[in-house]
């Protein structure tokens, strides 16, 4: 195990950010905590950092007992939401600072920024500042800095958050890239369920200060522990007390034993996928994903009764 | 919309630095000066000059105006590099400690602003005075000089370093910790060079002050020439005896020498902020 954190408390005045909290991250994966803002996925990776000290639990990295020790001795790389770039420090020395205050040799330290900066696509950009760089181009130099002392653990603190959407997806795909390359043991917090599924080899959702469930992305799609995964990870519609996915719904215009009426109320074509809204009589509404070449078969309109069928309802008991 | 507003921001400032204009606070610390010492200065340096530069520089420089001179200048000096530390640390226990009592400190902070320096001088020679309860005495001495200037310019350095030490953004802190770099070298390298500019704005405001400082110090000094004659007691006491142009000269002189200082301080406090945070 990389990292473990054991039973881990921490509080805020009367706010309890992590309730008793127990993960574990294996050697060389790329970890995702997942969970709604308020949810304490920040204050978890703030505790395994050091950045943050935990009321009561234990954190252990590679193997070793972490929980008292200083964020400077625990061999952790960080990546803070907003980066924290040294405002004052160019590129360059930005990235050679865990370096330069660790007294490492100039030569070496040459080399390694050079390297990195090379990895990272900055290179030719050391001597600007921070100021002078795009979102994508901050983030990327903050990455390089949390990798220059080459540590056991990075830690992204929603990496792509602050970024707007086409940087994201491309930076993604570059940080799975690297992942690859470089086998650190990373975690990264994110509020967004497609960035978690797309990333993660291992999904931990987080709920109020606590652990709601522990899973490799297909599996926690699909067998869901609870309502609140349920919900979280993806879209869902409620059916009385069954929950469905919106691609898990049949539709046809004629009834047949099991099916259940509703209305057509809205249908939108978003290029591969058509989705299609219903109201049924007692009110409740429900999305409904198509494929094109489904709804065009079909021949849906807006004010059509169609009979919906539903496969991979999911009821949890509370 | 929000990046649309951040360039606008940034352009004036781009442009001042473009023309090689100082910066805002030093633009303050200048106004300050201006008001106070900068506008007579054209004045003076109108009496001081008549008869020439020869006669000028007779009626300024004699041995007591050059020990006057000095004097200032050195203890100016020290009380740059003693409220660059003191100013620094009390701006940082106010902003970074919780203690009982901080409101209250915060406040005390502003009152040798608020003192007539005069009743300054006088606390300070009753308290450290021949006749004081502490036992110390520093009544006619340097070090009561500088113990009165201290005490005037006290809130200079903390009032403009506190809130740059509030905006301060404390994960770059966190970052530099997690880099293994210890407590010192965080202050140095990356809390240091940013509370830098901040502090260079408030000791040139204190140097300022300190050099044209009266009322406090002509209790406590005792006015001794060669040893507690600092150059605005000089003045008065050349106004006193009726040597306009010998006060004027000093005057100018004096002026003249913070000037190059003050521009000095603001170079540096330039050189600070090259990266246009």
């Amino acid at each position: 195990m990389a990292i473990e954190a054991r039973n881990v408390t921490k509080r805020f005045g009367d706010f309890v950010a992590l309730d008793d909290v127990s993960i574990e991250v294996e050697s060389g994966s790329l970890t995702a905590l997942l969970g709604p803002s308020g949810s304490g996925k920040s204050t978890l990776l703030r505790v395994i950092a050091g950045l943050e000290r935990a009321d009561a639990g234990d954190v252990f990295i590679s193997g070793k007992e972490a929980t008292a020790l200083a964020p400077q001795k625990r061999g952790v790389g960080f990546v803070f939401q907003h980066y924290a770039p040294f405002k004052h420090m160019t590129v360059w020395e930005n990235v050679a600072f865990g370096l330069s205050s660790r007294k490492r040799p100039k030569a070496e330290i040459a080399k390694r920024v050079d390297e990195l900066l090379e990895l990272v696509q900055l290179k030719g950009l050391g001597k600007r500042y921070p100021s002078q760089l795009s979102g994508g181009q901050r983030q990327r130099m903050a990455l390089a800095r949390a990798l220059a002392p080459e540590p056991e653990v990075l830690l992204l603190d929603e990496p792509f958050g602050a970024l707007d959407a086409r940087v994201r997806v491309e930076l993604r795909e570059w940080l799975l890239r690297l992942h690859d390359e470089m086998h650190v043991t990373t975690i990264f917090v994110t509020h967004d369920q497609e960035e978690a599924l797309e990333l993660a080899d291992s999904i931990v959702v987080m709920n109020k200060g606590r652990v709601e469930q522990i899973a490799p992305p297909r599996q926690l799609y699909d067998e869901p522990a609870n309502e609140f995964v349920m919900s979280f990870v993806g879209p869902v519609n409620k059916l009385g007390d069954a929950w469905v996915r919106p691609h898990d719904i049949e539709l046809r215009h004629e009834p047949n034993g099991s099916t259940r009426e509703a209305q057509i109320e809205r249908v939108v074509r978003l290029g591969f996928e058509t989705r299609v809204d219903l109201v049924r009589d007692d009110g409740e509404r429900l999305h409904v994903q198509l494929t094109r070449d489904e709804a065009d078969q079909l021949e849906l309109d807006a004010g059509d009764i169609v009979y919906l069928r539903t496969r991979h309802e999911r009821t949890f008991t509370a | 919309m929000s990046q649309l507003a951040v360039d606008a921001a940034r352009l004036p400032r781009a442009r001042g630095r473009a023309l090689g204009r100082p910066a805002l606070s030093s633009g303050l610390a200048l106004g300050y000066l201006s008001v106070i010492v900068l506008v007579p200065l054209a004045a003076l340096s109108v009496k001081g000059a008549q008869g020439g530069w020869h006669h000028f520089w007779q009626v300024a420089w004699n041995p007591e105006s050059k020990a006057a001179l000095e004097l200032t200048l050195g203890l100016s000096l020290a009380v740059v590099a003693i409220n660059a530390i003191t100013g620094t640390a009390l701006a940082w226990t106010l902003v970074r400690d919780d203690f009982p009592g901080k409101g209250i400190v915060n406040t005390l902070i502003d009152l040798p602003f608020a003192l007539p320096t005069i009743v300054a001088g006088l606390t300070l020679l009753a308290l450290y005075g021949p006749t004081g309860g502490v036992g110390v005495n520093v009544a006619y001495t340097r070090w009561g000089v500088l113990l009165a200037l201290l005490f005037v310019t006290l809130p200079f350095v903390v009032r403009t370093v506190q809130p740059v030490l509030i905006e301060l953004d404390r994960e770059m802190e966190e970052a530099a910790a997690s880099l293994g770099a210890n407590k010192l070298t965080i202050f140095r390298r990356i809390v240091f060079p940013h509370l830098l500019p901040a502090l260079l704005s408030g000791v040139a405001l204190a140097f300022a002050r300190a050099i044209g400082e009266f009322g406090a110090v002509i209790l406590i000094s005792g006015n001794l020439p060669f040893k507690t004659e600092v150059a605005s007691l000089y003045v008065f006491q050349r106004l006193n005896s009726g040597d306009e142009q010998g006060a004027a000269a000093l005057a100018v002189l004096l002026l003249v020498i913070s000037l190059g200082v003050l521009l000095g301080i603001g170079g540096v406090r330039r050189w600070a902020v090259r990266h246009d945070r």
